[in-house]
């Protein structure tokens, strides 16, 4: 059915696509400024006021500079080591909890759930937190990275909702055949859940990517940083120590301003590398994690 | 009774044992690093030394929850952990159900996809590089100095200011979280239901009152939803921000209870004392999201559990 538009609609059409477009440009114009900036000499970036659209003097010296720091190598390894690892153990966790919720008739489903779904509303705190991966012997390990967060409540959950969804007959028809829980688990519940599961991989792998709270409160050893606690050093304590650059003050601060958007850069790539195929995803886990429980 | 229980476990045990095991690992998972640490933050009530341990460390009832109370700085904790909060909900809350909105009346598809890309792109973005981002540009000769110099105002140091701190705070947030948060309401409108809206034209319903009768009333459950669990943590605002955006110059309003919490208890070791004031505010984040979700259920008979 065509209504004929109204003036009023069409004023608000175009005032819609004035705001939205205002939006675009807020939301990528600190991105685009970082990009650029990178690129650009630092002295010209140093003496330049306003708005950046292109590189000053365009150079990769910031990023030569960069990739000069063995501590930014080592940050990037351990990174990965937390989320080959962290996401293998998460996902076999997380998809283990999610079948059992995901069961009928278990007599003591619903007190499990109960003591699984309550620590989402109340928790001990940080400190007690803390104190106890400090009595497991987690602290100063990558290991204590991984163990303590090898399940996330809240993709537990909507996990479940996805392996609910795989119809009971072809688990019921599996177990008269024999097939164990982990038999139907992984030939029959994983396979026909992958879209969800592919989800749930995007959503542990970014959150390992940008986590570095418990990683700045349980590590000593800078040689076990990862990547974001190395930006943090640069970007955010002024500690270009770590950058061993010669020279004068004068000229340490100049370069500093760029290597600090390059580090942004080299340590936001890979996000937005993935970038096309999470925001597909992503989506689907946010629509579903709306489910009521 | 007893008994006829007793069968019934048995015939579950049966059943099921092979599930159970299969569970065991996250059961244990949730009692060791979830419940273990609520166990452990008993020491709230004790004068907590590590050398003398949990079991070592003597009683001493609410001391230092009084000592909290009485503390000097009580009050502005309070303050700051509310005003931010309720800022935050007040600006951050709405913007995404208005870009819905606005994305909505958007026929341009391509458009549409753009915006929704170019808008969720902050979201992925660490929170380091964010507050690095943020301190960049706030510094006298970032980005933001010098639009306010361009329209005749003075460089200064940003964040150095506590009266802009919440500004920068919330602004900076919304602009994380705006085209996150809108794609929940999206799915929502793509929900409502056409008829509604061709109903509401032939009954001479301009885009107005189809917002108001039509379009409202059917996404209210889902916003009723997200500001429950909004509110439920309205106390527990996060203290990753914080510590990545604050000062000593700024804590006078930007030092929240969280992130106190993480200055006594880690940076300081006053274990006890701290953990006291996290469980506090564990108790008033239950208090609240129980209170949210009864609210909600009587007035919309929409609620989370």
């Amino acid at each position: 059915m065509k209504v004929r538009r109204s003036l009023g609609e069409r004023i608000f059409q175009v005032c819609n696509y004035i705001i939205l477009s205002a939006l675009i440009v807020i939301c990528i114009y600190p991105i685009w400024y970082v990009v650029m900036a990178s690129f650009s000499d630092s002295n010209a970036l140093m003496s330049h006021s306003g708005l950046l659209l292109a590189p000053l003097d365009f150079t990769v010296n910031a990023y030569k500079k960069v990739f000069e720091n063995p501590m930014l190598i080592k940050g990037y390894a351990n990174t990965l080591f937390i989320l080959v690892v962290g996401v293998t153990l998460n996902m076999i966790m997380t998809s283990l909890g999610a079948y059992f919720l995901s069961r009928k008739n278990v007599l003591f489903m619903k007190p499990i759930m109960l003591f699984i779904v309550f620590t989402m509303f109340f928790e001990g705190g940080i400190i007690p937190f803390y104190l106890n991966l400090k009595d497991l012997h987690l602290t100063n390990s990558l290991w204590g990275l991984i163990i303590p967060f090898m399940i996330q409540t809240r993709n537990m959950i909507i996990l479940r909702t996805a392996f609910s969804a795989v119809p009971e007959s072809l688990i019921e028809a599996a177990r008269i055949d024999g097939a164990g829980h982990i038999t139907i688990l992984t030939k029959i519940v994983l396979p026909l859940s992958k879209a969800m599961l592919a989800v749930i991989v995007l959503y542990y792998g970014v959150h390992i990517w940008n986590s570095w709270f418990w990683a700045s409160a349980i590590l000593r050893d800078r040689e076990l940083y990862p990547i974001q606690l190395i930006l943090r050093e640069i970007l955010l304590q002024n500690d270009m120590s770590s950058m061993a650059i010669g020279g004068d003050t004068g000229t340490q601060d100049a370069i500093s301003q760029s290597i600090r958007y390059a580090t942004i850069v080299v340590a936001t790539v890979p996000i937005l590398c993935v970038y096309p195929f999470l925001q597909k995803h992503f989506a689907k886990g946010t629509m579903v994690g709306a489910v009521k429980e | 009774m007893l008994r006829q229980f007793g069968r019934k476990v048995r015939k579950d045990w049966i059943r099921n044992r092979s599930l159970y095991l299969l569970v065991l690992p996250v059961i244990i998972f949730y009692l060791l690093f979830h419940y273990k640490p609520m166990y452990g933050a008993l020491i709230a009530f004790k004068d907590y030394s590590p050398a003398l341990g949990f079991s070592g460390s003597p009683w001493v009832g609410l001391d230092n929850f009084v000592r909290f109370f009485d503390g000097i700085y009580f009050w502005r904790l309070l303050r700051n952990t509310v005003l931010l909060s309720f800022y935050n909900i007040l600006f951050g809350f709405p913007a995404p159900i208005i870009l819905a909105l606005l994305l909505n009346e958007v026929k341009n598809e391509k458009f549409k996809r753009l915006t929704q890309t170019i808008t969720y792109l902050p979201h992925f973005i660490s929170m380091i590089v964010v507050a690095g981002m943020i301190t960049n540009f706030c510094m006298t000769t970032g980005l933001i100095n010098d639009i306010i110099v361009f329209f005749g105002g003075e460089a200064s140091p940003l964040l150095q200011n506590p009266k802009l701190y919440r500004t920068i705070y919330v602004a900076s947030s919304i602009w994380q979280q705006v085209g996150w948060g809108s794609i929940i309401y999206l799915s929502a409108l793509s929900g409502v239901d056409s008829q509604l809206y061709e109903a509401a034209a032939i009954d001479g319903a301009g885009k107005w009152k189809q917002l108001l009768h039509v379009t409202l009333p059917g996404i209210t459950p889902t916003i009723v939803i997200m500001l429950i669990m909004q509110i439920g943590r309205a106390m527990s605002m996060g203290h990753e921000k914080t510590i990545l955006l604050y000062n000593s110059a700024t804590y006078e309003t930007a030092d929240i209870i969280s992130s106190y919490v993480y200055r006594i208890g880690l940076l300081e070791q006053d274990w006890s004392y701290s953990t006291a004031i996290g469980l506090f505010n564990s108790l008033i984040n239950l208090v609240l999201i129980i209170l949210a979700n009864r609210v909600s259920k009587r007035l919309t008979e929409t609620s989370l559990w």
